[in-house]
């Protein structure tokens, strides 16, 4: 139920009061009013990312300041958002993978209890891009979080005792776990890392309760394995056929075909749906795999209770790039014609801003939000996107300068939506590439990659924007510039404002209308955590975000490589060989609020 | 030719291989001992009582400053998939190998121990899955990565086609421990 107080400083949803704004606005059954508790990294099923907390305004966020810290005793990649329920607050570390709970009730809001779940070490080396965790999530009294080495726990979140424990991904075939698990309608949706590693990608559904695996969708192989059979209406020909994730790849090149779910997954209560996008086929070296390579590089719609798959559509059939479609679906409902469709917002790291029609996975406009000439566009009428054949890279040549580069415009950081302002608060890259590629050798458990990569900093100047996204105009608002791409996620508050953090450890307001920079605040290492928003037990607006460079664009710093080699980390060490000089690794949880009156 | 130029260039041969020409050198039979060769390099380690380090294994004298070995090493690095973790020396998954630090030390035996038992924090074990003659082999390219093998051993070709420099310029590195803060 909307909350029919109108008191500004009382948690509420905006967007379920303006349903006729002439923007786009959340659904109100996945993304309910705000009770100033965060309990999964999206903040609601719709993977909003937004506040509607409003104390804090572009009139006063000058005065925010430390109010306390914790150092998560980790010195990798930190990527996960805090969590906060009901007064504790819970962070859950890379790899180790341990779970601290947060007493927020008293002062310094001290440790209640560490919960240690000790995955294996070896995991460590099948990790392609930092040892990172993208984040816990919170149901019915119990925090749920994967480990690297392939296990989903649930714990007690008042005592941090284990419930139940599932091992799902296997090291030894090169398949680690860092997504954040979703709990929708009883069941936790988990799905596997390890698209460089010739993985064979999925998507599991576990029982909320005992743990047990209730159903198991593959990215590849007979439909069966997909859980694709006559519910599935795919909007494209392209899409449609039997086995095609058989038969798109030549002879048995499907099982280690990637397409692994690593990403981001949002849940529609209505009509009980849920969307995703599958990672990379492998190789990257695409010589080694003619055809579509499905189900990977696409958006697939479920339905959550068997997983039966009700639609998809590949943003990038037979992905040269190494162009993931991991990153958020953000569930919308834009004005059209006299009343509202309802669509997903898209983000996508091949460089294009997909608006699709969630019921049908009909693509309404794709239009790119940075600079890009590895694609010439998306085909409305086919869904088909158009490679730019100068900039294939093919055995025997090095194919050079091609945009967005292989970690795409936009990585796996979230933007954020605010649906009163009906803008996309975008972080990401300008980074562009050269790359060569070679037979790849499959040995379980070692990489499968066959491409030497090598990046630097696009046109203009800059590695990093972020990029206010109109969706229904497909433009820009306003752009802000930063020098180093940008591994954080986005928050943005219904008081107005837009929070991101920085690979130097700049934690940044930005006015979320005009973009203008408000405050910011220096942490002790690069920002690639999530930040959040909530209201403590004493009624004030908090922030919080973890500090602690690494993933794949810090790892030059948390994994001392040495960008000599400008193919170290895949290719991105060289085009942060500065970071080193600016940032330091260590995990430090900030939490900010403004002075207590 | 006549015989006597071959006699000649047969001379100017032997001339060659008593000037040591080890960097051509195949080894398809076993080799003696030979004591005369140095302990080679490692970061400084604990020796409990007392005393200099072990002695360096006597196969390193096949393998280090040898191109036949470093050039079938550089093709296994490929092949056998390290580059994907270590990239062509920068590291990634993996530590970087063209730095000057060490995690296990930097002596071609004690690289050679890392890859045949893998490390716990996940180096595979290749022991079993590659012979020992090939982990050797692997084993000093990895070394020259850093640059310690002499200039006339190393490829100064890369196999890939990236703008990584040729091993002709790669700077020797010394050899020290690895800040294990980092990783």
């Amino acid at each position: 139920m909307a909350s029919c107080n109108r008191n500004p400083s009382d948690s509420s949803n905006p967007a379920a009061e303006q349903p006729d704004a002439p923007h786009a606005i959340a659904p109100a059954d996945a993304s309910p009013p705000d009770d100033g508790n965060w309990v999964m990294p999206g903040k609601d099923y719709a993977s909003t990312r937004f506040s509607g907390l409003t104390d804090l305004t572009p009139g006063n966020v000058r005065g925010l300041g430390v109010a306390f810290t914790f150092s998560t005793a980790t010195t990798h990649g930190y990527e996960a958002p805090p969590l906060v329920v009901d007064g504790t607050m819970y962070l859950i570390t890379p790899y180790p993978n341990n779970l601290y709970a947060l007493d927020l009730t008293k002062p310094g809001a001290p440790q209640k209890w560490v919960f240690k779940p000790e995955p294996a070490a070896a995991s460590q080396g099948v990790a392609c891009c930092g040892t990172v965790n993208r984040g816990a999530v919170y149901s019915n009294g119990r925090i749920i979080f994967n480990t690297l080495d392939g296990q989903t726990i649930a714990v007690d979140a008042k005592s941090g005792s284990q419930i139940w424990r599932t091992q799902l991904a296997d090291i030894q075939k090169g398949e680690t776990i860092t997504m954040a698990p979703l709990v929708a309608d009883g069941k936790v949706l988990v799905g596997d890392s390890g698209g460089e590693m010739g993985v064979r990608g999925w998507l599991t559904a576990l029982d909320e309760a005992t743990g047990k695996i209730a159903w198991k969708a593959f990215h590849s192989g007979p439909d069966k394995d997909a859980l694709i059979g006559s519910r599935f209406k795919p909007f494209y020909p392209m899409d449609r056929g039997q086995d095609l994730g058989v038969k798109t790849w030549p002879n048995g090149m499907w099982k280690l075909g990637g397409g692994p779910m690593w990403g981001w997954i949002s849940y529609e209560p209505s009509t009980r749906t849920i969307f995703y996008g599958t990672g990379n086929p492998g190789p990257w070296n695409a010589d080694q795999r003619p055809g579509d390579n499905k189900w990977t590089t696409g958006v697939f719609a479920r339905d959550v209770s068997n997983g039966d798959a009700l639609w998809f559509y590949q943003t990038t059939p037979h992905d040269i790039y190494d162009h993931d479609d991991i990153n958020e679906s953000i569930l919308a409902d834009i004005p059209w014609g006299s009343g509202r469709r309802p669509v997903l917002l898209r983000p996508a790291r091949n460089g294009f801003f997909y608006v699709i029609d969630r019921r049908t996975g009909q693509v309404l406009s794709a239009t790119p939000y940075g600079y890009m000439n590895g694609y010439k566009g998306v085909d409305l009428k086919t869904g088909r996107i158009a490679i730019n054949p100068e900039k294939e890279p093919k055995s025997g040549r090095v194919a050079r300068n091609i945009c967005p580069a292989a970690p795409g415009m936009k990585d796996w950081n979230p933007s954020a939506f605010s649906p009163v302002t009906g803008l996309v608060y975008i972080p990401h890259h300008n980074l562009c590439m050269d790359e060569s590629v070679s037979q790849a050798n499959y040995i379980a458990g070692t990489p499968f990659v066959g491409a030497d990569v090598k990046m630097y900093g696009g046109p203009g100047g800059y590695r990093g924007v972020v990029t206010a996204w109109d969706p229904i105009a497909r433009r820009a608002v306003w752009e802000v510039h930063e020098d180093l791409p940008l591994w954080s996620p986005a928050l943005a508050t219904a008081g107005g404002l837009v929070f991101y953090g920085t690979l130097d450890g700049w934690f940044k307001a930005l006015d979320a209308r005009t973009g203008k920079l408000l405050w910011q605040f220096k942490t002790g290492s690069g920002i690639i955590g999530q930040p959040i928003s909530y209201r403590g037990p004493d009624g004030r607006q908090y922030v919080a975000v973890v500090a602690g460079v690494g993933g794949w664009a810090g790892g030059i710093v948390d994994g001392e490589l040495d960008p000599r080699d400008p193919t170290a980390a895949l290719g991105f060490a060289n085009a942060v060989k500065d970071l080193p000089g600016k940032t330091t690794p260590g995990g430090m949880l900030y939490v900010f609020a403004l002075p207590q009156k | 030719m006549s015989l006597r130029s071959r006699r000649n260039s047969a001379a100017l041969l032997s001339v060659l291989l008593l000037a040591g020409c080890h960097r051509e050198e195949r080894h398809n039979e076993p080799k003696p001992f030979n004591a005369s060769i140095k302990a080679g390099e490692s970061p400084p380690t604990i020796i409990p009582g007392g005393g200099s380090p072990s002695p360096l294994d006597p196969r390193a004298a096949d393998y280090d400053n040898n191109a036949p070995a470093l050039a079938e090493g550089q093709f296994l690095y490929t092949r056998m998939n390290c580059v994907g973790c270590h990239a062509h020396g920068g590291g990634g998954m993996g530590p970087a190998l063209m730095d000057d630090k060490w995690r296990y030390g930097g002596r071609i035996d004690q690289i050679a121990a890392t890859i045949a038992e893998g490390r716990p924090n996940g180096m595979p074990a290749w022991r079993g899955k590659l012979t020992e003659d090939q982990i050797w082999k692997l084993a000093a390219y990895v070394r020259s990565l850093s640059g310690q093998p002499s200039k006339d051993a190393v490829s100064s070709r890369a196999d890939e086609m990236s703008s990584t420099e040729p091993q002709t310029l790669t700077r020797r590195e010394p050899v020290k421990n690895a800040d294990t803060a980092g990783r």
